[in-house]
């Protein structure tokens, strides 16, 4: 297709990743695939192989050697960009913890899926959150034009000269990577002005510049030192991002933040979501807000660094607010709620409230009915135990699907 | 065409010791062992290779190599994970070609890409990413220092643990009385049936061999592969002034044989006139000390006898 400048097209959320890719002028793509992110490196794939892309796409054999041959190629002075999901994510930790601390600039795409046991397709963020202390930059999608977007300002975040890290893009697997929205393409000419060809601020490798790096590190004193390296550079993100979004939104006139305030101002009632069921929580903020509730949503997109000052600042004086993580850290609940109580803890102007909630694991839907016994359980003055999504519907249907295979009792609700 | 590239090596080649080129790419002064046989066969794998590699690490003993701030080496080097090695070569190798084809990188700015890892990870969790890239036809050299265990966690039993050799994970036993009761795994012959363009096997102490081999490997294109035979004083319980005598043996005895896979045939390029008793090489090791003592173990000693009976029986001429 010829790009013509800001074209409207309907594009799925992996194909906005591929868009992404492809705009921003990647030169390498080293891949694996893992449904439900295949249809992003099958597009790159094609799009290398019939010359609308330059470089080199390599199959590789495994997710763990893709995050190796990205990090090493990014340490070798390419844009880099590669794609993943749920166990991939998982086969390619440890790869993804050692180019994280190699300092490398690229881009990953995570398109979103519960993990095993049971194995499942459908999206929960287990996964993605699995990343949470690699120290690797986390962008969460609700769209696919913020998949496209995102894609875009990640290059301008991790080739930084304060960041110097891979960036994470996330989206949802079904409900967004299978889902086709109209997307505006930005032009190409436009997007390089914007993004210029890898000038890479650190050394690469080339004979002219020997040197060792990711070398082993001896005494306690000595390690600290690059992991606090690290984690400065991770929270120079939050000011870079406000820098870079600000250029992009004067460019592109699409203009985003580290959340989205949706309805906050007056709210008594808060859904604090992430990924495309922010949609489905927008939705229901719609609704409450027609029925005279006064309802808002805080959408996280930038969730490492945490902007916990930005997130306080959203949340204050709001009475009533709902942590609804899509995962569970069985044990102990909800992986980003302690992380809202820490960032509104020390605040006077902190919500009355903070409830817990537990919803949409392995995509299962959350509904407007949820969303009511949410508000329910925010006027009943919550603890810290979670409420969780899964309800009598869930378990009849639980029931049925085993007495068509025999078993002879009822499942006991959990 | 042929005829003539094998024509001029044999013109090059090295032919005594006073030949190898004096230049040191790994300075003297590292972390490892004093003693180690991988050692001196990389240094002397380096001497033919040149300044201008990048060496990708897996985790083992090697990668004490280059501790923070200091490298010996001249070339570049790139700690990675213990299987990741040579995807990392991979993304070196790829990025290198496109920055050459595609943002005008000069040739001269080119580098040869080497994995150097331990027989612990090569035999192990870095063979599955090794037969990819050897069957996307990666243009790399691998140096596989083997030492025949885990050496750098204190010598626990590998896939390269050769049958009635005493590791801290195969210790010998009344009822276990050899140790390892699984023969060292035919590292060459999985090697081999991906047919790349190169695979040898080396030792340090045959340095005229070993450099030969290099430039041979040097002037090729795709995966050149070599195992080196690696003596290892605290591992395998000897004087480190000794890893010449037990690299020696390790070959007269025909227990490690020197080889390469090229054009599709294997030629023994070192091959023992008579081989000497297995027993000469294994009573020099405490690995071994439990075959000898506190009571001789002949079979156990017959069987790794006849093993190597049997391999150099399938060459014999």
């Amino acid at each position: 297709m010829e790009l013509t400048r800001n074209k409207q097209i309907m594009l799925t959320g992996n194909k906005a990743a591929a868009w992404g890719a492809r705009l921003a002028g990647v030169d390498y793509v080293p891949a694996f695939p893992i449904t439900p992110q295949t249809e992003i490196v099958e597009t790159l794939a094609q799009w290398f192989a019939d010359g609308h892309m330059h470089g080199k796409y390599t199959n590789m054999d495994s997710e763990h050697s893709m995050f190796m041959a990205a990090g090493a190629a990014a340490a070798s002075g390419v844009r880099v960009f590669t794609a993943s999901s749920s166990q991939g994510i998982l086969y390619g930790l440890e790869a993804l913890h050692t180019i994280a601390g190699w300092r490398v600039p690229l881009v990953l795409v995570n398109v979103s899926r519960a993990l095993a046991t049971p194995i499942t397709l459908e999206p929960d963020h287990n996964d993605v959150l699995s990343l949470r202390d690699t120290g690797i930059i986390q962008l969460h999608a609700e769209t696919a034009q913020e998949v496209l977007d995102y894609i875009l300002m990640a290059y301008r975040i991790a080739e930084d000269p304060e960041v110097c890290l891979p960036v994470l893009v996330n989206l949802d697997g079904f409900y967004l990577s299978f889902t086709r929205e109209p997307v505006v393409l930005p032009d190409e000419a436009e997007v390089r002005e914007f993004l210029p060809l890898f000038k890479p601020s650190q050394p690469v490798f080339q004979a002219s510049e020997p040197m060792a790096r990711a070398s082993a590190v001896f005494g306690g004193g000595n390690y600290s030192y690059f992991k606090i390296q690290h984690h400065l550079a991770a929270q120079n993100v939050v000011n870079v991002y406000q820098k870079i979004t600000q250029e992009f939104g004067e460019r592109f006139g699409r203009f985003y933040d580290a959340v989205e305030r949706y309805r906050l101002d007056d709210a008594e009632y808060v859904f604090v979501m992430s990924n495309s069921f922010a949609t489905k929580g927008k939705a229901a903020v719609q609704h409450l807000r027609k029925n005279g509730i006064k309802a808002g949503l805080l959408k996280l997109s930038l969730l490492r660094p945490f902007p916990s000052q930005i997130i306080a600042d959203a949340l204050a004086h709001r009475p009533k607010v709902a942590v609804i993580d899509q995962n569970l850290a069985p044990g102990m609940g909800g992986i980003l709620y302690p992380e809202i109580l820490k960032a509104v803890y020390r605040r006077e102007d902190r919500p009355q409230h903070l409830l817990s909630v537990i919803g949409g694991l392995g995509g299962r839907d959350i509904q407007e009915g949820d969303f009511i016994s949410i508000l329910q359980r925010l006027d009943e003055a919550p603890g810290d135990d979670p409420l969780f999504l899964f309800d009598e519907k869930d378990l009849k249907q639980f029931d049925q699907l085993r007495q068509i295979a025999g078993f002879p009792r009822e499942a006991r609700i959990p | 065409m042929k005829a003539t590239i094998s024509d001029s090596l044999e013109e090059s080649k090295y032919k005594k010791v006073t030949d190898l080129n004096p230049e040191e790419e790994i300075a003297p002064g590292s972390a490892l062992c004093a003693g180690c046989g991988g050692l001196e066969g990389m240094r002397l794998a380096m001497k033919v290779l040149g300044e201008n590699t990048l060496t990708c690490n897996a985790a083992g003993c090697f990668t004490l190599i280059s501790v923070y701030p200091f490298t010996p080496l001249k070339g570049s080097w790139l700690y990675t994970t213990m299987s990741g090695p040579v995807p990392a070569a991979q993304g070196v190798r790829d990025a290198l070609d496109i920055r050459m084809q595609k943002h005008g990188l000069p040739k001269a700015e080119d580098l040869q890409v080497i994995v150097v890892a331990g027989d612990g990870s090569t035999n192990d969790m870095g063979l599955s990413p090794t037969s990819a890239a050897i069957h996307r036809n990666l243009d790399f050299i691998y140096f596989c220092y083997d030492n025949e265990a885990y050496g750098n966690t204190g010598f626990q039993h590998s896939g390269a643990s050769p049958l009635g050799s005493y590791t801290m994970t195969s210790p010998n036993t009344p009822e276990h009385p050899a140790g390892s009761e699984q023969t060292k795994k035919d590292l060459f012959g999985i090697w081999m049936a991906h047919n790349p363009p190169y695979l040898a096997t080396v030792s340090p102490r045959e340095p005229i061999d070993l450099s030969n081999k290099f430039k041979k490997a040097k002037g090729m294109k795709g995966p050149r592969l070599f195992i080196c035979l690696s003596p290892c004083p605290t591992g395998w319980g000897f004087d480190p002034k000794d890893t010449h005598l037990i690299a020696k043996l390790a070959v007269d005895t025909g227990i490690f044989p020197i080889k390469e896979f090229v054009d599709g045939k294997v030629i023994h390029t070192k091959r023992p006139r008579k081989r000497l008793p297995v027993e000469k090489y294994l009573e020099r090791q405490k690995r071994f000390q439990h075959l000898f003592a506190p009571k001789r173990r002949d079979d156990i000693i017959a069987q790794i006898q006849s093993n190597v009976d049997a391999y150099w029986e399938q060459y014999d001429e």
